[in-house]
């Protein structure tokens, strides 16, 4: 068996072994790297920063902990923002295993800025089937939530008087992981106009680009990248920031492990003939 | 009457929602109805639960393949039901406890392999057979490049470069995949709407 022959039948842990080493070296050895920012996250950006102190954004965290490393970072940043703004807000976690996670990061978020439930935020919580839940709050917060998080009435939070549907919210910015999205996409804006703005996993990034350019979404945030965007742009540099780094080396790891598999594989090739 | 009920009910249910999206009229009914659709899945929970229950007993009772697994699935299940709906679920109980250290590491710890299978992916799965196989492996190299940092290191106008990419044939390409889904899905539920298919009845 000849060298190129070898390679192609290299064990798997040698490869995990790699991987492991390389995105370490960044975390030992920390270094900065410039951030390009896109226009799709300056518009969710703008969105947040052009909200007069007040008015309410509705804010969904719909994602479980798996997406926590990417998403974390979003959600934390807008609540940041907003309440630094005087920016009212209502929030909901329609992801199963979202809730707890949810309540976590709003009870940190609203005690750094000294933010009272029910007069500065409204925290819905869960209920099952997004695609029903979405629907029903466009004609009436109150259907899918009669009470918040917390078991208390919505007739009874101040900041809910008068605050019936997506109409009196200036925009929804879904923190979103999973299928979710596209309900957000079908019935809050297509049924009922509402402006939407998403921050979704890499991996769910390109799904939506045709429904930037159809205007049917207003602004992306896309992985970790677009954390780390946004993290800049709201000069609030944290952990995505820092994760570019480490994102960095693990790109080049896996463009370089394409590079050597192929040529691997036609070097084997070559000489088999 | 058994499979003819649930057909008129599909039926009356997806003509209100469609009737509402082009009558307000219809508005109120709609909100009755959504309702009881909540209602009816926090239902289907616990008959997913059940399912849970019955299953896994049968496999631990008959010691079958891994049965030790499915005890300590039905201990948690049993442990989290009672927690939950006896302690409450809210930040300081230990409800919230289990969840902050046991599921939520656990289920980053998931996500955090994709990493390390991506890796052993692109090594030993992603071979150029072909042209087409090529322009996609350029293409993805070019997009991992411009996405991080390095690529505005590398050339300026990497970064709008991938912007590009992933704002024209990327888009395009997406785009025409989506409308045939749409079209397929406008088909099926169709289908649903008039009876013509009934799989999610289950049975014959």
């Amino acid at each position: 068996m000849n060298f190129y022959e070898r390679l192609m039948q290299l064990d798997r842990r040698w490869i995990y072994l790699g991987v492991a080493i390389a995105v370490t070296i960044p975390v030992l050895a920390p270094f900065k790297v410039p951030v390009y920012i896109t226009p799709e996250a300056k518009a969710v950006y703008e969105f947040v920063e052009n909200t007069k102190p007040g008015e309410i954004i509705f804010l969904a965290i719909d994602y479980d902990p798996n997406a926590m490393a990417e998403l974390h970072p979003m959600a934390r940043t807008i609540m940041r923002q907003s309440f630094s703004r005087g920016i009212r807000l209502i929030i909901s976690a329609l992801s199963q295993n979202g809730p707890g996670m949810a309540e976590q990061l709003i009870s940190q978020i609203s005690k750094e800025y000294n933010k009272k439930n029910g007069m500065d935020y409204v925290y819905l919580g869960y209920k099952p089937y997004p695609g029903i839940t979405i629907l029903a709050m466009g004609q009436n917060f109150r259907i899918p939530f009669p009470t918040d998080y917390y078991g208390t009435p919505l007739d009874s939070l101040p900041m809910m008087d008068g605050v019936r549907n997506y109409d009196d919210v200036k925009g929804i910015i879904s923190i979103v992981a999973g299928n979710i999205a596209e309900y957000w996409i079908n019935y809050a804006n297509g049924r009922y106009k509402a402006k939407v703005f998403f921050g979704v996993t890499g991996v769910m990034t390109a799904d939506y680009y045709p429904f930037l350019q159809s205007g049917q979404l207003l602004g992306l945030l896309g992985g970790l990248k677009g954390a780390s965007e946004y993290e800049r742009l709201a000069k609030q540099e944290g952990v995505a920031t820092e994760g570019m780094s480490i994102q960095t080396v693990a790109h080049l790891v896996v463009i370089a492990f394409i590079v050597v598999g192929n040529i691997g594989f036609f070097m084997s090739k070559k000489k088999k003939r | 009457m058994r499979r003819e009920v649930p057909v008129i009910i599909c039926f009356l249910a997806g003509a209100l929602f469609i009737g509402n999206y082009f009558s307000p009229k219809l508005q109120p009914v709609a909100q009755v109805v959504n309702q009881w659709a909540i209602i009816c899945i926090a239902f289907a929970y616990v008959l997913g639960v059940a399912n849970i229950f019955r299953i896994n007993y049968q496999v631990i009772t008959r010691k079958g393949k891994d049965w030790i697994y499915k005890v300590v699935l039905i201990v948690g299940l049993i442990l989290m039901i009672y927690l939950g709906i006896f302690r409450g679920v809210k930040e300081g109980t230990a409800f919230n406890w289990v969840f902050m250290n046991a599921i939520y590491p656990m289920q980053a710890t998931m996500f955090a392999l994709l990493a390390f299978y991506i890796a052993s992916a692109a090594f030993r799965a992603f071979r150029i057979r072909s042209w087409e196989a090529a322009l996609l492996g350029i293409t993805a190299v070019l997009v991992m490049i411009g996405r991080v940092p390095l690529g505005e290191a590398v050339w300026k106008e990497f970064p709008p470069f991938t912007e590009w990419i992933m704002n024209v044939p990327q888009l395009a390409a997406k785009r025409a995949i989506m409308i045939g889904a749409a079209l397929g899905a406008i088909s099926t539920g169709l289908k649903v709407l008039i009876g013509l298919e009934k799989t999610y009845m289950g049975g014959e």
